[in-house]
């Protein structure tokens, strides 16, 4: 987005969650790396939780990851304004970091050790990502 | 066991009923704190420590200790969950042993049930990065555990199934439960899914629950009553408070927390007569028995379905019908640590386990990502 405009997002974001929240407005999955122990790092913190080195770097994911785990839920909470069920589920990117996010594929095609990759959706006025089956086109 | 215990409790009491309506989560706790003082005939105003922990009061010591009347010199509410009441016995004993206090109050107070099950929600703090995917807190975190054990070790429905029917088995002789028909397999796997692979049987029940324990160094507990429970060895751990952190979704820290109470309490896992485990859901007890190590790691499937865990089995657990069939409000600890304490005087309302002198008390928190175990005996045992 345009250096200097703040954008809003439907849900308090704070420091170092403003920045991955604006990046994903941009479309770039932005994680860490520990300067000092070269480890990645999601989600993103003040300090490394392998080596509390505060030297951290924000890089962009590659994008690629497979499903570590996941749940196919049937009742979403009371809050969540969404269609059930949905594929809920812990990606482990490339990279080495696991992220919660959803798996857009039907749920009964979903297993674990799937390989996806991202892809940024709309979500109450901001952009999230979410993961496909690798090789689905845009 | 080996040397010197770290606590006396002198006694312990649980709202008589599971659907009140007659009062509130602080006048439910004040209560129980009210019929264990009077058991053993103890002043309240001379009760002197506090902990307590909750899901609807955010000061609940305060909140609790005004309602009874009582200026307390010691508070203490660490909050790590279900389990944060086991930990409160840890917290008490060293508290009692530095004589920051003398005689401490540990109480829980909950009307999930009659509030239409909320408290569990107002504990779904979620991460900024999981709020746009909607987890179901915490089912969500436990059906991903439940989902990468069976991946990992092919581990089946009718097994996590096998567990509930378990406990229900325990529950129909307890009149005191709340769901006391028998279950079948069958019932529990055509349960409504609600976050795969868990369906609605594979979950505790949501009732209203309330209990207190009172305790005090274990010398005093001998002058005080005719027959203390003594706590043994107790330890506590965490590794996560959110689903996303969870470092290893198939073991938990319960395989810190199970070995280091035991070897505090010096005792071994075959020196325990009965078994408290915190159920919220059938994968919860899974893991559990695993991490304890009654059976190996990846075991824990095949293990329950030779019948370990049902009356008359080789490990007799959660003997009142657990979360899962007895009464679960919310914050389980509690519940478990007065059947131990039941099944060790001798007085549980379900089957009483015979010549029982020592019990494990296994609580979880979070996404089992907390927990805290205590080894809990008799004089008998000491």
């Amino acid at each position: 987005m345009s250096e200097g405009a703040r954008a809003s997002f439907p849900f308090s974001v704070r420091g170092e969650e403003r920045i991955y929240f604006e990046g994903c407005l941009d479309g770039k999955l932005l994680i860490q790396r520990c300067e000092q122990c070269d480890g990645h790092i999601f989600y993103p913190r003040a300090v490394c939780p392998a080596c509390f080195s505060r030297d951290l770097a924000w890089v962009q994911a590659g994008g690629r990851g497979v499903v570590h785990t996941f749940t196919v839920q049937h009742r979403p909470p009371e809050s969540y304004d969404h269609d059930a069920p949905y594929v809920l589920a812990i990606i482990e990117l490339e990279e080495g970091v696991r992220m919660m996010s959803h798996v857009h594929a039907p749920p009964d095609q979903v297993h674990i050790d799937m390989v996806v990759e991202v892809r940024f959706v709309s979500h109450g006025g901001t952009q999230v990502p979410v993961f496909v089956p690798a090789g689905t086109s845009s | 066991m080996s040397g010197r215990p770290l606590l006396g409790i002198i006694a312990a009491s649980e709202a008589p009923s599971q659907d009140t309506g007659r009062l509130s989560p602080a006048g439910l706790m004040a209560e129980a704190a009210a019929a264990a003082a009077d058991s053993v005939s103890f002043p309240m105003a001379e009760i002197d420590g506090l902990l307590s922990a909750s899901a609807v009061y955010y000061m609940p010591t305060l909140t609790l200790a005004e309602h009874l009347g009582i200026r307390p010199t010691y508070s203490d509410s660490t909050t790590m969950g279900g389990c944060s009441f086991i930990a409160h016995l840890r917290h008490a004993a060293a508290a009692i042993e530095a004589e920051l206090c003398t005689t401490a109050l540990v109480a829980y107070g909950s009307t999930q049930r009659s509030d239409g099950g909320r408290y569990v929600r107002s504990m779904s703090e979620l991460l900024p990065y999981e709020i746009p995917y909607g987890p179901r807190w915490p089912i969500a975190g436990y059906a991903m555990r439940a989902q990468r054990h069976m991946h990992e070790f092919g581990t089946t429905p009718e097994q996590l199934a096998e567990i509930a029917v378990a406990a229900r088995a325990w529950a129909v002789e307890n009149p005191a439960a709340r769901a006391s028909e028998p279950l079948t397999i069958a019932e529990v796997l055509s349960s409504p899914m609600i976050s795969s692979p868990l369906r609605r049987l594979d979950c505790c029940l949501v009732t209203d629950a309330a209990g207190a324990l009172l305790v005090t160094s274990p010398e005093r507990a001998a002058d005080l009553c005719d027959d203390p429970v003594y706590v043994l060895g107790a330890a506590e751990s965490h590794d996560a408070r959110y689903i996303s952190g969870v470092p290893d979704f198939t073991s938990t820290p319960g395989a810190v927390t199970g070995p280091a109470a035991l070897g505090q309490a010096g005792l071994d896992l075959r020196d325990i007569d009965v078994f408290q485990t915190y159920d919220a859901f059938t994968i919860s007890t899974l893991l559990a028995l695993e991490d304890l190590g009654l059976c190996a790691k990846g075991e824990g499937g095949p293990f329950v379905e030779e019948g370990h865990i049902r009356p008359g089995g080789s490990v007799p657990l959660n003997t009142s019908g657990g979360g899962l069939s007895y009464r679960h409000g919310g914050m389980l600890g509690m519940t478990l640590l007065v059947e131990a304490i039941a099944q060790l005087s001798g007085t549980a309302t379900g089957i009483q386990i015979e010549d029982c002198n020592t019990a494990l008390v296994h609580g979880i928190g979070g996404v089992q990502t907390a927990a805290a175990t205590a080894v809990l005996g008799t004089a008998d045992a000491r």
